[in-house]
């Protein structure tokens, strides 16, 4: 295998964490950066020309090609699991940009005390309200710390949206709920569409603290602190499972590459797939020693680096370390080992579907325009004589609807599914529809992790990642109980029939729930815990770093692309302050 | 090498309306001048051609509610779907093995390709075009919870309302059914505007666009 001259940083992915490391280290320090990329290479200029529902959206043309490489899903460890053979659950990105580039925007915060799960629930409930099978755990960075990061991660992304808590005074109008913030957003909200104003209207009247969505869709035009300059949304609608054609949505490739290009110290090498992280033993603790993998050519090379990073998607981060034999693969049966425990997803569902007397003009939109509610996130209500903990957010976005993936949703009291009838049905019914949608926390759990496929292959004859994975009672119970609320805004909002949830059953890979995939390479204030310590730092080998929604103890009911940008800062931070200075554990 | 096969499209339903032809050259033809077009089939024979467009008809009628599948193309639409890359799962998970019998929540486990569950669909199908439409009706009934229908029906609706560069939704009949406009770069000025009323411009292709001339379809890779 050749061997390629060293660099001082090499960072496995470029995506939102793997760009944004490159771009803080590579301009803040004079090392010299190599991103890995296994996709292909982009540009924000490849995105004018591409509105095309079919290609990208129903044939998912910027996903990972699932005929190299996907995931197996099981329920339990018993079951034998069966691969993800096409799009179903979520959908990871690839290529430069990765999944920040067909992202639809959404960019909340979590709620303080989701850095604190176990900590404030047992202090408030007893450790006898927990699921018996519950693995939650404390994140070992508190909000108060993350503060500062959030404002910067808004700040370089320009999140349109109203503060609703600036240092502790409540402003109407913003979301009340949320934790403190030391400034306004950026820029003003994004315009809201009609369905969404009606769920706003439909909310204050019944009592509830309506706020628009936080968007990275701009809302005006803005220059960000780096000095990258980006125009307003057009409300196109084309931003999910879409690049933006205008720039208007922060993307990797129009966010962090601009920078990147002006910088000689970082390159960007795509059709990069990286096999293996190579470490040394040296005394009592490992170090990393770099990357193996193949080029664009299809020839496996060795790149040596000082500090290695992998940023390269929940997926890829926990199975390169499972593939690499870098630390303990966890086992369900014995609770030992930290490496893939905590897999969590999101609670994803449509609580209640709308119908209409009046047309809603759907197709005009933007991924982040919308409308939510938090009045039943967190533990924002009393849970003491609930079924179950925590909670979620309640939204009528307007992303803009388009005709392949919404022609035909009909109410119960159509029965035909084709002819004359369905079809007269299904058009009165296209443009008078929508969703009040429902994203809650999906705790986790010791029976859901990750581990290697003994089956199923690879193109290069690795195992695949597997998925043990599958609800709780507390996720069945949440959504049981935040259905009848979609319903009931609905009606007040003036539908004239409305269709429910069916409830949760087992986890369905097969149905499309966010593509919010959390854990296997998690942080915690301990090594028999966790994977990476609070600064992203793994335990066991200290030039080794994990970014991304991987390092997160479990899923807070919020999206989750800011805080893991907040995060990258955080830990960038920390790398350039101390860990050139002294290399060292951090913590 | 195949025979070249055909499927004839009557000027007479489709007078006046653009067809993207096998090239992806925008051609216009007029009930008046032209009797009909013969459309240059990639994966069907003629006589598949002619059952798929007589199925999808009755999935997607044309009727007192306006255009359907017919004059839409959605024949057309599914034949170059088939020859190109999605018929084939060139970006589907097929390594063995393949498990049969497993619940939906796995999605899709079989080792069939679309191409696959097309022809062998078919076969039961043989001379339902010459059929009168209740009796067509009947037939679909008769495979309503098969593969190969529940394909047959997501692939009408996908060639009704997808671009009309990938052969369906000839002249944006399916866009105009439902009031969509296509890819309309700016809604800056109308999105929070037209409040319980319709706002219904006039649909655009991607082709008809500065931005999307050079627009590729993925049915015409490799």
């Amino acid at each position: 295998m050749k061997t390629l001259p060293a660099v001082d940083v090499v960072i496995v992915g470029g995506g939102w964490t793997g760009l944004l490391m490159a771009k803080e280290l590579g301009s803040r320090s004079g090392l010299s950066v190599a991103v890995l990329e296994r996709g292909k290479h982009r540009e924000s200029a490849d995105y004018p020309g591409t509105m095309d529902e079919l290609d990208y959206a129903v044939r998912v043309h910027m996903m990972q090609d699932l005929s190299l490489e996907t995931v197996t899903v099981r329920h339990d460890s018993i079951q034998r699991a069966l691969p993800m053979r096409q799009y179903g659950s979520f959908l990871p990105g690839t290529g430069v940009g990765g999944a920040g580039e067909h992202w639809n925007g959404i960019s909340p915060r979590f709620l303080p005390d989701c850095f604190e799960l176990f900590s404030r629930t047992v202090e408030k409930y007893g450790a006898k309200r927990l699921p018996a099978d519950h693995s939650i755990q404390d994140w070992g960075v508190t909000y108060d710390e993350m503060e500062p990061y959030y404002t910067r991660a808004e700040r370089m992304l320009g999140i349109s949206g109203k503060a609703g808590n600036i240092r502790g005074k409540k402003i109407v109008g913003g979301n009340i709920f949320e934790g403190w913030r030391s400034a306004e957003y950026p820029t003003s909200p994004t315009k809201i569409p009609y369905f969404s104003a009606l769920f706003g209207d439909a909310a204050k009247a019944l009592g509830y603290h309506p706020y628009p969505s936080p968007a990275a869709n701009l809302s005006e035009p803005y220059t960000n602190p780096d000095g990258v300059s980006r125009s307003a949304c057009f409300y196109c609608g084309f931003c999910e499972r879409f690049g933006c054609m205008v720039g208007a949505k922060a993307q990797p490739t129009n966010t962090l590459l601009p920078l990147i290009h002006e910088r000689k110290n970082i390159s960007i090498r795509s059709g990069a797939s990286v096999r293996r992280v190579i470490y040394g033993t040296a005394g009592s603790g490992k170090t990393a020693q770099g990357v193996t993998y193949f080029d664009d050519k299809g020839e496996e090379v060795f790149q040596p680096a000082e500090l290695v990073f992998l940023a390269s998607w929940t997926l890829n981060n926990t199975r390169l370390l499972l593939l690499s034999g870098i630390g303990e693969p966890y086992n369900a049966q014995s609770g030992k080992g930290t490496l893939g425990r905590n897999l969590t997803h999101q609670v994803s569902i449509g609580a209640a579907t709308a119908f209409f007397e009046k047309p809603l003009n759907r197709f005009m939109g933007s991924g982040a325009a919308g409308v939510c509610i938090s009045d039943f996130d967190g533990d924002l209500f009393d849970h003491s004589g609930l079924p179950f903990l925590r909670g979620g957010i309640l939204v009528a976005m307007s992303m803009g609807y388009r005709p392949i993936a919404n022609f035909g949703i009909l109410p119960p009291s159509v029965k035909a599914g084709w002819g004359s009838g369905w079809k007269k049905a299904a058009l009165e019914c296209y443009d008078r529809t929508g969703l009040i949608g429902f994203s809650g926390e999906h705790l986790a759990y010791k029976g859901n992790y990750m581990d290697l496929d003994p089956t199923y292959k690879d193109r290069f004859g690795d195992p695949l990642l597997r998925f043990t994975i599958n609800w709780g009672e507390n996720e069945r119970k949440m959504a049981e109980f935040v259905t009848p609320k979609a319903l009931e805004l609905a009606r007040a909002m003036g539908a004239k029939e409305v269709s429910s949830f069916p409830g949760l059953k087992n986890y369905d890979a097969n149905r499309y729930q966010f593509t919010h995939i959390q854990g296997g390479t998690i942080m915690g204030s301990s090594p028999d815990r966790s994977v990476v310590n609070p600064y992203l730092q793994h335990w066991q080998v200290p030039n080794l770093f994990v970014l991304g929604a991987s390092t997160f103890p479990q899923n807070p009911s919020a999206h989750p692309t800011l805080t893991l940008l907040a995060l990258t800062y955080r830990t960038a931070d920390a790398i350039v302050d101390r860990y050139l200075k002294s290399p060292s554990q951090l913590a | 090498m195949r025979r070249r096969e055909f499927l004839t499209l009557s000027a007479t339903s489709i007078g006046g309306m653009l067809v993207y032809s096998l090239d992806r050259k925008p051609f216009r033809f007029f009930a008046q001048t032209e009797q009909s077009v013969r459309i240059p089939l990639r994966f069907f024979t003629q006589p598949e051609a002619l059952i798929v467009a007589a199925a999808a008809s009755r999935i997607f009628p044309s009727d007192e509610a306006g255009p359907g599948a017919q004059e839409a193309g959605v024949a057309v639409y599914i034949d170059r779907q088939l020859a190109g890359p999605w018929g084939r799962d060139r970006y589907r998970y097929t390594q063995e093995p393949f498990e049969e019998n497993t619940p939906a929540e796995f999605g899709y486990q079989g080792k069939a390709t679309p191409r696959h569950v097309y022809r062998e669909g078919l076969k039961d199908l043989k001379g339902f075009d010459q059929l009168p439409p209740a009796e067509q009706d009947n037939k679909l009934k008769q495979i309503e919870t098969t593969l190969f229908f529940s394909l047959l029906r997501r692939n009408t609706i996908e060639g009704m309302f997808c671009d009309p560069v990938h052969g369906g939704n000839i002249d944006m009949v399916g866009w105009q059914l439902i009031g969509y406009p296509g890819p309309r770069m700016s809604n800056y000025a109308d999105v929070d505007k037209h409040f319980g009323e319709a706002f219904r411009p006039k649909p655009v292709s991607l082709r008809e666009t500065p931005e999307g001339n050079n627009f590729r379809p993925s049915e015409d890779e490799e």
